[in-house]
């Protein structure tokens, strides 16, 4: 199976290769030699003991041209966060779409720009930062991801330097003629005591069927602060596999939230590598599925430095035939004392023919430490909900409000308002009997 | 830390305390695995033809399958080729029917062990089938367990007198290709013990074994039996030590449990297999499969185990909660020191329905030791108001010691209500202090932490293990405070 599907991707890139980026061609064949060598994972891969992506190399997706195909005002009207002032990067099907985005003005302090459409000054950039710390050999997805790298965003940030809005970064997905894979890239570089917030969404339209496979790299350079937000809210067709990496010097913080709601099959690679004393890393993640969507968060914090601090908590809601996988890892090497590393993982099960797969692994090499992991699979309380019923709500709008409560921990955690805002309202929707709830939600 | 770093010098010096050989002329066959050495076992043992077939089948399977690889430990590969699989004391063939008969040798070396056998006859009311090497070769209480109808012998006598019993219940838990190590054992288990309640039986005493591996070069392959019929319960104990020497040393045990309606079984172990001396040299291999199976209504399994032996330790008593309403528990402590790895835990299986299960374990790492917990909690589609609670911590002790938790929870069903906790943490400064102020020693604050921190396992032991397990506690960790 997964020879066939290399066979397959390789094709795909000699196909491609005529009209290939060419200034990254070395990274881009190294990568493809780390596919043939490592191939797609199975389920005999530990970290892909719950997830079966055979389905996902059965499709043969093939990569689509830059076409016109264009999102309408209205869509975009949906899409964009209302009263949410920020730059927008939109990418259409994997190619960006200059027409749609607004951009900041580029120059020594602040640079951002799309891959494709990189200067030779960023592009030397871009090769300078590319795989520094992620790789790929992490797994068949993510050398396949630079093997046909050619578009994305790079985002660099001066020291001291300040990006004064937000920046969005849209990766939209709509109906094609085939089924179709893209690969975007996000390089995120902060300078010394720089600060960012950069919000990922990744959307599906006309429930197209089409594959993700997005790699993010980070690296927060001392005092830096990054706010990273991924929404993920992919066709209930699509395949979504993405993978991010965080190389965190001292004193850098790192906020990650992460919220899967849409999606077939979904997998989150959340890599993160404490570099520096006193970095921090905050995890936050919310996954809500339903149907037949299978959803994996794996997670890995990397305490390489004393006085490193995480803090983790990932919560997920699981109905009709949902499976979700949960794997957090939390290593503390060697001489890394004084650490404080906290995890946690709560699941509500709410329909039988759901299952949670969770696993949270805590791994030390030295003794100073602090660390704590805990992970619950549950119902919803009944004396709590013997409290709202008492006061005369029926039973299936408590259970709505209270499942709506447990998921709510982890967005309200969200510093800004619209995007806390829309994502209650796409979690209340995703909910059962969600418009019983909605006038308590004013 | 500094102070705490020279009582690591000073006191982890102790040798271990039950290093010495008996010298008892085994009738040992040479090294090696094959056809011929298993259908060698079998007549040596004149078992019938089944029990050959049986052994034959699991050896082909064995030949078939590749040892496993993904535990935190790590040692050199074993050399299957150079296992001597049969060791028997000489005086088998005249076994004695009073302690009076048993080789004097014999019966020093429990002495030296702290458990003579007479001692143990009186004071504890405790039936001993103590099995050195692969032989049993003193069995008491026999008479009084037999008025109560349990059966408890060697396993070899088993197989000659209640073959019904035995065909009908080995391998039906820990099936012949269940893992490397069971298919091992299965091919080549010397002896070990059966015992069987009747229906409604409460055992009238605590049932126990003692383990000890004496001819050099001689993996140790034992096969534990115990049926729990309706209604009945039993206690049963398993401790062991080992005397000290230098190769590594293979000891791959299956131990099957399988209690039926209403039935109860507690299964208690304290193991001090030699683990080495302080640079990892030498040692115990300890690759043990140990599963219970909650096959009736309202069945309950218990395991207990305090390891502190073992140069490798790679163990997960399990239990299958197949009976609507079982229930499992799982209490552990382990620790390691030195050069010590352990790779351990349980697997609870939920497949009836209101089924419940404990997990409580305990982990201190000292020194350069790894200490792992792993664990399996798996709620099946079918099993409705499931429970789990679990709870593993670990305790490090010096900079160079590792703890490591790999806990995997599946649930498929929405009734289920699973937590799982974990800490890891040091001997807390303000702890320590606390004693100190009120004029404690450090050693003596330690000794009292330590034993806080295991309390919730030990008080799960039955007394006399109680009191073994905290000395083996003390003696494991004298000194390796830091």
């Amino acid at each position: 199976m997964t020879q066939a599907a290399i066979d397959h991707y390789l094709a795909e890139h000699k196909r491609l290769s005529n009209n290939s980026a060419g200034w990254i061609e070395k990274q881009r064949l190294s990568a493809l030699e780390s596919l043939g060598r490592q191939g797609f994972p199975s389920t005999r891969h530990e970290a892909w003991k719950y997830t079966d992506v055979r389905s996902l190399l059965k499709q043969n997706f093939i990569s689509v041209d830059t076409d016109d195909s264009t999102v309408g005002a209205e869509q975009m009207q949906t899409i964009r966060f209302p009263d949410l002032d920020c730059y927008e990067l939109v990418f259409v099907n994997g190619h960006f779409n200059s027409a749609l985005s607004s951009l900041p003005a580029s120059g020594e302090a602040i640079n951002v720009s799309s891959i494709s459409t990189a200067g030779d000054d960023v592009r030397a950039k871009i090769e300078q930062y590319l795989n520094q710390y992620a790789s790929t050999d992490k797994h068949g997805f993510a050398a396949l991801n630079t093997a046909f790298l050619n578009d994305g965003t790079f985002i660099h940030a001066a020291d001291n330097a300040q990006i004064d809005k937000p920046l969005h970064l849209v990766f939209i997905s709509n109906k094609q003629n085939s089924s179709f894979i893209a690969h975007p890239r996000n390089l995120i570089i902060l300078g010394s005591n720089a600060r960012a917030t950069v919000i990922e969404s990744y959307i599906g339209l006309d429930n197209a069927e089409y594959c993700t496979n997005t790699v993010t790299e980070i690296i927060t350079s001392e005092g830096a602060h990054l706010e990273h937000y991924k929404l993920q809210q992919e066709s209930d067709l699509a395949y979504h596999i993405g993978y991010l990496h965080a190389h965190c010097h001292k004193d850098s913080r790192l906020d990650s939230h992460s919220i899967s709601l849409g999606g077939l099959l979904v997998r989150n690679d959340i890599d993160t590598v404490l570099a520096g004393r006193g970095a921090h890393v905050g995890l936050n993640g919310l996954y809500i599925a339903g149907n037949n969507q299978h959803i994996d968060n794996h997670t890995r914090v990397d305490h390489n430095m004393p006085n490193t601090s995480s803090d983790e908590t990932y919560r997920g809601v699981l109905d009709g035939k949902a499976r979700a996988v949960f794997n957090g890892k939390v290593v503390v090497h060697k001489d890394a004392q004084q650490i404080d590393a906290q995890q946690s993982n709560a699941n509500l099960l709410m329909s039988d023919d759901a299952e949670i797969d969770t696993k949270p692994e805590l791994e030390i090499y030295a003794d100073d430490v602090k660390c704590t992991h805990g992970a619950t699979i549950g119902q919803l309380d009944e004396n709590m909900l013997f409290y709202l019923r008492s006061r005369a709500i029926d039973e299936t709008t408590a259970r709505s409000l209270l499942t709506f409560a447990f998921a709510d921990e982890v967005i309200k955690r969200i510093s800004f308002a619209p995007i806390r805002e829309r994502l209650e309202h796409r979690v209340v929707g995703r909910l059962p009997d969600a418009s019983l709830i909605s006038e308590f939600l004013q | 830390m500094s102070t705490h770093a020279e009582d690591v010098e000073s006191l982890v010096d102790k040798e271990y305390e039950h290093g010495f050989v008996t010298d008892i002329d085994s009738d040992t066959i040479e090294p090696g695995l094959n056809e011929e050495v298993i259908s060698f076992i079998s007549k040596k043992k004149n078992e019938p033809a089944w029990m050959l077939d049986y052994r034959l089948k699991a050896y082909r399977q064995w030949l078939k399958m590749e040892e496993p690889l993904w535990a935190h430990v790590d040692y050199e590969p074993i050399d299957y080729q150079s296992i001597s699989y049969y060791s028997a004391p000489k005086s088998k063939d005249d076994m004695p029917k009073s302690l009076d008969e048993v080789d004097p040798k014999l019966l020093e070396t429990y002495e030296k062990l702290g458990i003579p056998l007479h001692e143990q006859k009186m004071l504890a009311g405790v039936a001993v089938d103590a099995v050195f090497d692969s032989v049993s070769v003193a069995t008491t209480f026999k008479s009084k367990l037999a008025d109560a109808g349990v059966i408890f012998c060697s396993f070899s006598e088993a197989v000659q007198e209640h073959p019904e019993l035995v065909q009908k219940y080995l391998g039906s838990v820990v099936p012949i290709a269940d893992n490397y190590f069971s298919a091992l054992n299965a091919a080549v288990f010397t002896d070990g013990s059966f015992c069987y309640i009747p229906k409604g039986v409460r055992c009238p005493m605590e049932l126990s074994t003692y383990f000890r591996i004496n001819a050099s070069n001689t993996g140790q392959f034992e096969r534990t039996l115990i049926v729990a019929d309706e209604g009945s319960h039993v206690s049963y104990l398993e401790g062991c030590t080992a005397p000290m020497r230098d190769e590594n040393q293979l000891h791959a045990a299956v131990v099957e449990l399988i209690a039926l309606d209403d039935a109860e079984i507690k299964y208690s172990t304290v193991q001090n297999w030699y683990p080495g001396d302080e640079n990892g040299k030498g040692g115990i291999y300890n690759f043990v499969t140990k599963r219970g199976d909650c096959r009736g209504r309202n069945s309950k399994i218990s395991w207990t185990q305090v390891e502190t032996g073992s140069a490798i330790t790679w163990k997960y008593p399990s239990s299958l909660l197949r009976g609507d309403n079982s229930v499992g528990e799982f209490y552990s402590v382990a620790v390691t020191n030195n050069y010590q790895q352990a790779d351990t835990g349980t697997k609870m299986i939920h497949i009836g329905k209101n089924t419940s299960s404990t997990i409580i374990s305990k982990g201190i790492s000292a020194r350069f030791a790894q200490n792992a917990y792993r664990g399996l909690v798996k709620i099946s589609k079918g099993a409705d108001n499931a429970r789990n609670y679990t709870q593993c911590d670990s305790l490090l002790m010096g900079d160079k010691c590792g703890a490591h938790t790999f806990p995997y929870i599946e649930a498929k069903n929405s009734s289920a209500q699973v937590e799982h906790e974990a800490t890891t943490s040091k001997i807390g400064d303000d702890q320590l202090f606390y004693c100190r102020q009120r004029g404690v020693s450090e050693e003596d604050a330690v000794n009292m932490i330590v034993n806080g921190f295991c309390k919730d396992v030990f008080k799960e032991l039955p007394m006399e293990f109680a009191v073994e397990a905290q000395k083996l506690l003390g003696v494991t960790l004298e000194g390796a405070v830091g």
